[in-house]
């Protein structure tokens, strides 16, 4: 009976090519909606996701200076409060921190050759090669040794040696950096944007000593960037080092904080929320018109049901019962509803692929989605299918048959 | 039991606007099985609602209504669709085939209600549609075929199921007297295979066919009387 039901419903739905087309295409755009709206969305929370992995995992920044709860920082006059020896004692003391990487920073002129380019030059530790997710495409990285000796050694970003060399092999190459020579030890890996726009790989990396007392002539550092062990113990560490920074500091108990502690995770995770929120929103504005969709299936369905009157009082008559009428147009229905979403994943999916080929966008289809998108055009064909069908199935074969 | 029909004191009456109009005014019927009836009177005399309730597409208001020896006026509308379906076979004045169906189609409807499986039911239908003449007619469309032809299809129809009893409704009454005597003649030659038969019409020469003629005026029998010789070919 099921399969005879579909039957009749297909033909049905053949006798009107048309309309069952027209139908259907506020399903197939629904869908289709759908599916290229989240897979939009799912594709910028990815690479959100991703920048926060570059970022390094695990993160604390502790930044000079306090914050107010606003987020403004104040009290100017206490920037330089952080110190190459307050890293070193939060590696030593302060348990659950795998990584410490204090760091200065300033825009220089480098120069190699006819060439010059102008960058961020920072100076750390061997652990902000790990810290921050950098990796090494050639030589090597700052080691204990140029730090106690204060060498005169840079690690180039990629974006630098395309800009002073070009296809040329840097290493051993020496460049100037504001007038003091360097001998290139290593390049970083590229890594790409950051989530922000900034190129992450504009950057030369020199010893933290030799960038203070050689370049800068400076004690303190401008961050400390501190890797903990796991998340379960982040914020442990997080208190950990206000406490340790303050006793050090010597900051009576009333006074704020002259640095501040930034939990780099907790910010990314606000981002992933976010993106988390647009997707929800891009996602349900394409529900919306796969609801419209539904509303025109009744539509279509009740002018079908009025027109089909006086066959279906001959069905009554010759012995269809209420079920029989009843399956007959909600699977008239649901054909109209599966069909439309068969088609519209494949448009989403092409959608997609397009945005994402032509734009340059990341876009994520999900398997979930797609059943998702698929099963909502199914029960949207029977809900709606319902009270049309209904209709149908509580006519009186008399009247019916009566119909003109 | 030899009995096909028995009505006992049916009433049936309308709500029309505020004014209840009684269409059956205590009507009992017996109709035995394999007889050949016509059912006559003027429009408005009830024999139209009495078809409706013979044909359980109706209940009456009161009264009994033994179909082949089951009450059948207190069943719901899903036993009496189904009784529909297994006991009675419609012949209606226009016809009432579905277009988009070829005939073949529309004479193996009733069998898909009823659950027969699909290959049964072709060859029932082509049985049938064969019996009644159209045997080179089976994939043709409604549209396609006289006025005469589609109510042999819609004969063949009422037939597939086997019923106790054939209800036709004015079955002459959209076609030309030709095809007409020829739609009787079919009808005569189910009587003949032991069928029972009844027929509504206003036409008394429709009705000399028929072995017994009842006639209704306002809602109640006025006239049921029998005859030996009827108008039926014989063997045709």
């Amino acid at each position: 009976m099921f399969w005879e039901s579909v039957v009749i419903a297909l033909d049905g739905l053949r006798a009107n090519k048309m309309r069952s087309i027209l139908t259907m295409l506020g399903i197939i755009i629904g869908v289709g909606a759908v599916i290229a709206m989240v897979s939009i969305g799912m594709g910028v929370r990815d690479k959100v996701q991703k920048s926060i992995a570059g970022l390094g995992s695990n993160l604390l920044i502790v930044m000079p200076g306090a914050t107010a709860p606003s987020g403004v920082r104040v009290a100017a006059g206490s920037t330089i409060s952080l110190t190459y020896k307050d890293a070193q004692a939060i590696a030593r003391e302060i348990s659950g921190v795998t990584m410490v990487a204090p760091m200065v920073q300033r825009q220089y002129q480098a120069v190699y050759g006819g060439k010059n380019w102008i960058t961020s030059m920072q100076g750390t530790t061997p652990d902000f090669l790990e810290v921050r997710n950098f990796t090494l495409s050639d030589g090597a990285f700052i080691t204990q040794r140029d730090l106690d000796t204060r060498d005169r050694v840079a690690i180039l970003g990629s974006t630098v040696v395309e800009n002073l060399f070009g296809e040329m092999n840097p290493i051993g190459q020496t460049i100037r950096i504001n007038k003091s020579t360097f001998r290139v030890v290593g390049v970083l890996a590229p890594k790409g944007q950051s989530a922000g726009g900034q190129d992450q790989d504009d950057l030369i990396i020199v010893p933290l000593t030799t960038a203070q007392e050689r370049m800068l002539g400076v004690t303190n550092v401008q961050s400390i960037s501190v890797q903990a062990e796991s998340p379960e113990v982040i914020n442990q560490v997080q208190d950990d080092i206000s406490t340790l920074l303050r006793v050090r500091h010597r900051l009576p108990p009333g006074v704020p904080d002259d640095f501040s502690v930034r939990n780099l995770t907790a910010i990314m995770a606000t981002a992933e929320e976010t993106t988390g929120t647009i997707t929800l929103l891009l996602g349900n504005t394409a529900a919306i018109s796969l609801l419209v969709g539904g509303i025109g299936i009744m539509n279509i369905m009740l002018v079908s049901v009025t027109e089909r009157t006086r066959e279906i009082g001959v069905r009554k008559a010759l012995g269809a019962t209420f079920a029989n009428i009843l399956l007959q147009f909600l699977i008239e229905a649901i054909v109209i509803g599966v069909t439309g979403g068969l088609i519209g994943i494949a448009l989403g999916l092409g959608a997609s692929y397009t945005i994402s080929s032509v734009f340059g966008w990341a876009t994520v289809v999900s398997v979930g989605t797609i059943f998702l998108a698929f099963g909502f055009s199914v029960l949207i064909g029977l809900f709606f299918g319902l009270y049309p069908a209904r209709k149908a199935a509580l006519l009186d074969p008399i009247d019916a048959l009566r119909y003109e | 039991m030899s009995e096909s029909i028995v009505i006992k004191d049916i009433v049936k009456t309308y709500l029309m606007g505020d004014t209840t109009v009684r269409a059956l005014a205590g009507v009992s019927l017996l109709i035995e099985r394999g007889e050949f009836t016509a059912i006559m009177g003027p429009s408005g005399s009830g024999k139209s609602t009495l078809m409706n309730i013979l044909g359980c597409l109706d209940r009456p208001t009161s009264g009994s209504y033994m179909l082949d020896g089951a009450e059948v006026a207190t069943l719901s509308d899903d036993e009496l669709a189904v009784t529909r379906n297994r006991k009675i076979g419609f012949v209606f004045q226009n016809f009432n085939l579905l277009a988009r169906m070829s005939s073949l189609q529309n004479v193996a409807l009733p069998m898909v209600y009823a659950g027969v499986p699909k290959k049964e039911r072709l060859e029932k239908a082509t049985k049938a549609l064969t019996m009644v003449g159209l045997g080179d007619r089976m994939h043709h469309k409604p549209n396609e075929l006289s006025g005469g032809q589609r109510q042999r299809v819609a004969i063949a129809r009422s037939l597939v199921n086997e019923p106790t009893i054939i209800l036709a409704d004015e079955p002459t009454g959209n076609l030309d007297s030709r095809a007409g005597d020829e739609i009787m003649e079919i009808f005569c030659e189910l009587n003949r295979q032991g069928r029972t038969v009844v027929l509504v019409t206003h036409e008394p020469e429709i009705a000399e066919y028929t072995r017994r003629t009842v006639t209704f005026r306002d809602g109640v029998i006025v006239k049921d009387e029998r005859r030996e010789a009827s108008k039926c070919s014989g063997k045709a």
